[in-house]
């Protein structure tokens, strides 16, 4: 975990260095120009953030999944507390995902939120996070509020691909990778990036795992400690 | 386990008859939603958009007022364990769900006369398409509001907790049908929906896959 810490900091100092201060130029020369993307220019600075923030949301929410999937299986509360911290660091990424897109959206597409397919599918992200956790409040029993977040969530697993994968390519959008985009509809929107940059961005998205993964350590530990002190504490 | 899904089928069916609450509370859901919106609009010309937005939005909260109820009552009547005990959980399943597909039938039907007189705009002019997308519609609701029941059944604040769980469940249907019906009302071709129709197939064909197989954790304790 001390690697993972170390070189989550690492990296996403990196990116923050990087992704701002290297001049974007017509004609890149050497490993300190990126190019300009035509129709983004230096708004293209937030693909170092916005899509890692974004990916990690999504990440999150996979492992918050399949973790609900094991407590079926096993009936090891443990699974529940996976899938309960990494479902809250989702939510928290996520929130960082809109916030990032919206300030682009201002200033790429003139208002902060206009219900494109892509801000429309983060939204819907925002509220299955939101209806997993007052479902969660809502349940009394440990054991029955592990069991029915778990089978929520797989639910919802299955019915937001739909958003992901299928709205944004059938419905014509604004976002870089829908449908009419020239430069193709496909799932990852195809951005013209150069070796740096492409170094830049991969760096994002593993530093901000590895960070996401480093914190989701950190809640599981308080949280076991947190039901080892209860135990204790019972005469 | 066919036999025992219709037999359950047709116990909510006649206990529903006998005190007609889920169907007298779905209609007059339907009623007093579109008696508002006809307040708010009085002489306005609305868009088909528009109209067919609102007709979904009549839809889905009536689902709460009645699709919602139907594991509460096994649960305050006190029946849930008697069913757990005769028949097995995926009839229980496909027995609700049934039930819950002629509620949404009913209630989408209820939906379309009361907007038939009541807007003047509302004009189906392509009449397969909007039969296709209100039956596939129907069965994709049907489909997400009994699993969300289900999970609703087993916790407090069960009233409001419904529309929280089953809207983003629910939005990608939402999406669709909305678009396709506002489709029909401008007349569109039924060939020009099909990408939509596989969407709307798809979406029930997972919901009801992955709830058949998660049901026994929900419904057992």
């Amino acid at each position: 975990m001390k690697i993972v810490k170390l070189l989550s900091i690492v990296l996403i100092s990196f990116v923050l260095c990087a992704g701002i201060a290297v001049p974007m130029v017509p004609q890149p020369h050497g490993f300190f120009q990126f190019p300009i993307i035509p129709g983004l220019e230096n708004k293209a600075r937030n693909i170092f953030f916005h899509v890692p923030l974004a990916w990690t949301a999504v990440l999150a929410f996979l492992v918050a999944l399949w973790h609900g999937f094991r407590y079926l299986r096993t009936q090891d509360i443990m699974h529940d507390h996976q899938s309960v911290a990494s479902a809250g660091l989702g939510l928290m990424f996520c929130l960082l995902a809109t916030i990032t897109g919206s300030i682009w959206a201002k200033f790429n597409w003139g208002s902060f939120w206009n219900w494109d397919p892509r801000e429309t599918s983060i939204f819907i992200l925002l509220l299955i996070y939101g209806a997993y956790f007052a479902l969660r409040s809502a349940l009394a029993s440990e054991e029955i509020r592990a069991r029915l977040s778990a089978v929520y969530s797989m639910i919802a697993g299955v019915t937001a691909p739909f958003f992901v994968f299928v709205m944004p390519r059938l419905f014509a959008g604004l976002h870089p990778g829908a449908r009419g985009d020239e430069a193709g509809s496909t799932p990852v929107a195809q951005l013209h990036m150069t070796g740096p940059m492409r170094i830049v961005f991969f760096s994002g998205l593993l530093g901000f795992s590895l960070l996401f993964f480093w914190l989701l350590n950190l809640r599981v530990r308080v949280a076991r400690l947190e039901e080892q002190h209860s135990i204790n504490l019972q005469p | 386990m066919i036999v025992q899904t219709f037999a359950i089928a047709s116990k909510d069916l006649r206990s529903e008859l006998r005190t007609r609450y889920a169907v007298n509370a779905l209609l007059m859901f339907v009623v007093t939603s579109v008696a508002t919106i006809l307040f708010a609009l009085r002489e306005d010309r609305v868009s088909t958009d528009v109209l067919s937005g609102m007709y979904w939005v009549v839809v889905f909260f009536s689902g709460t007022a009645g699709l919602s109820r139907i594991f509460v009552g096994e649960e305050e009547r006190g029946t849930a364990l008697t069913l757990r005990l005769i028949a097995s959980s995926s009839a229980v399943y496909f027995g609700k769900l049934l039930f819950n597909c002629l509620q949404t039938i009913l209630l989408v039907l209820a939906a379309t006369v009361l907007y038939l007189i009541a807007f003047p705009e509302f004009v189906i002019r392509s009449a397969a398409l909007f039969a296709a997308t209100v039956f596939l519609g129907s069965l994709g609701f049907a489909a997400a509001a009994t699993i969300i029941a289900a999970i609703v059944a087993k916790a407090q604040a069960k009233g409001t907790l419904y529309t929280v769980l089953s809207f983003p469940i629910l939005a990608p249907l939402l999406l669709t049908v909305i678009q396709t019906t506002a489709m029909a009302l401008d007349g569109a071709e039924f060939s020009a929906a099909l990408g939509q129709f596989q969407i709307l197939f798809g979406y029930i064909c997972a919901v009801v896959g992955l709830s058949f197989i998660l049901f026994d954790y929900i419904w057992k304790d």
